[in-house]
């Protein structure tokens, strides 16, 4: 149709579907990269075909969980290449297989669910009772399985929750010896080394951080961001909209506003193999702004060349940046 | 090492702004419209008598969609889809100076669909391997024999040709047909195969 101004359909998804085959052949080369980039920007019609047979088949890459019968839900983010996942699963088997260590609780953690992203995946998990939950880069959650029990584990990482409140079956999050209540709420809960954080967007929930004696608990509402080690408890405040904003892992970036490069980047490390190193300590304390595609290391890399004036080297395994 | 700075660094600015811009657009595009294909393909469906030019409407509002994202990513992407999918249909009607009365009609029922919760995009996971095997299922033997070999076990284009006793081409075409067909049945099948919110 001359209005549309469009190639004709069928044929454009078989040239997508071809390249796509190509592309995850062992006769691929890196110069041909660069000639499908020249195809994809040739036409929208050709952008719009590719994407969508490459995101259908990336997702087909999951099916590989189905040989793994004692764990049925090893997940990965959608752009992953499909080396990956059997890396994921054993690395998934040996979290379960570290936690049943225990002894009496083995037969409790067989029947958990476990959801698992590799560095730069996300996954997105719809609970029965129209709860959410959306975990980020480099993420383990378990879930109990038992009968109307609302219970998850955060093991590592980061997560989103939106759940759907019910008083007579409160979700709980467990991180470590902490526990997070919710009281009708959307909330982030992140855990690392043995810290963890909990911010609020969205309703109330209560915080029983196991750190020292006595228990400390916190009801949290929006705004809050409570930060609880293994020997104390705080919670400080922040405006909504700028939790709202560090929320866009979501949907695959990064905002920075004032942020200085050492935070940026460690941001930027969660997501990627390739890893961004500052060379001195000056140019770590400069500050960035603006909003960045978490899984583009080297477009990261430009903006301080541009913004900042850095030097940027990439060294394959590290992108060195220095003054 | 990256370009010096002195060296057009406008332009660099604005090819960084506008690589930003693609990149988010195709995130959101997957993430956001992919999901909704198989409300869209019922709505053009239900809209369009002319079977054989659905898979040409559908290229056409993924483009016009995708475009827009590329300036803008849209708040919400289900009554921006419709949408679009509305003013394609309307203008090829007025092109072809043809007034299909039902599409006419059911045009006028779109602020209902658009109002629609959207569909659960967020797939449990077990209904998404529930989703994938059943995809796997639909597809031809040789073709789903071929993708198997290559997405599950890994193996390459030779290997998967001499296992089936066939040639490369003929894996390579088993495997882009399997790949059109899975993108088909993953995005576009009716909701009622899918989890129920």
């Amino acid at each position: 149709m001359s209005a549309a101004d469009l190639p004709n359909a069928s044929d454009v998804e078989q040239t997508a579907a071809d390249w796509l085959e190509h592309r995850a052949s062992d006769d691929w080369s890196e110069a041909r990269d660069a000639e499908l980039e020249i195809w994809l920007a040739q036409s929208p019609a050709h952008a719009v075909a590719f994407m969508r047979l490459e995101a259908a088949w990336n997702r087909t890459t999951r099916l590989a969980a189905l040989q793994q019968p004692m764990l049925r839900k090893p997940l990965q983010g959608t752009t992953q290449p499909s080396r990956r996942p059997a890396l994921k699963i054993a690395a998934a088997v040996m979290v379960t297989a570290a936690i049943s260590v225990g002894g009496s609780l083995l037969a409790v953690h067989q029947k958990d669910q476990t959801f698992a992203t590799t560095i730069g995946g996300r996954e997105a998990l719809s609970l029965v009772d129209g709860s959410k939950i959306e975990l980020n880069t480099d993420t383990v959650l378990r879930m109990a399985n038992g009968a109307g029990e609302r219970k998850v584990w955060l093991d590592r990482g980061e997560a989103y929750f939106d759940i759907k409140h019910d008083a007579a079956h409160p979700f709980v999050v467990m991180v470590g010896d902490h526990r997070v209540t919710d009281l009708g709420t959307k909330f982030i809960v992140r855990q690392e080394g043995d810290r963890v954080e909990v911010k609020l967007l969205e309703g109330s929930a209560r915080l029983d951080a196991n750190s020292g004696l006595p228990a400390q608990s916190a009801v949290l509402k929006p705004g809050d961001v409570a930060i609880a080690t293994a020997d104390q408890t705080s919670v400080t405040k922040k405006p909504v909209k700028e939790l709202t904003q560090e929320l866009g892992w979501r949907r695959g970036v990064l905002t920075f506003d004032h942020t200085t490069l050492a935070e940026a980047v460690a941001e930027f490390n969660r997501y990627n193999r390739q890893k961004i190193v500052i060379a001195d300590r000056a140019a770590a304390k400069l500050e960035i702004g603006g909003t960045f595609p978490s899984d583009d290391v080297k477009l990261f890399g430009r903006a301080t060349h541009i913004a900042l004036g850095l030097r940027v080297e990439d060294k394959g395994n590290q992108l060195v940046i220095s003054q | 090492m990256m370009e010096p700075p002195d060296n057009g660094r406008e332009d660099i600015a604005r090819r960084l702004g506008a690589a930003m811009t693609v990149s988010e657009a195709r995130a959101w595009f997957v993430a956001e419209v992919l999901p909704l294909e198989s409300v869209l393909m019922q709505y053009i469906q239900r809209n369009w008598r002319n079977q054989s030019e659905i898979a040409d409407i559908r290229q056409e509002v993924y483009v016009r969609v995708y475009e827009a994202a590329q300036r803008e990513i849209p708040e919400h992407a289900k009554p921006f889809v419709l949408t679009t999918a509305r003013n394609i249909l309307i203008n090829r009607v007025r092109r072809e100076h043809v007034v299909p009365i039902e599409a006419v009609a059911d045009l006028e029922s779109l602020g209902a669909a658009a109002d629609e919760p959207p569909p659960d995009r967020a797939v449990m996971a077990r209904e998404e391997l529930r989703r994938l095997q059943l995809a796997l299922d639909h597809l031809p033997p040789r073709a789903r024999e071929a993708v198997v070999m290559k997405q599950i076990d890994g193996l390459s284009r030779r290997d998967i040709a001499a296992r089936m006793g066939v040639g490369e081409e003929t894996v390579k075409r088993h495997l882009t047909n399997g790949m059109r067909a899975l993108a088909d049945f993953l995005y576009g099948e009716p909701t009622d195969l899918r989890k129920k919110p």
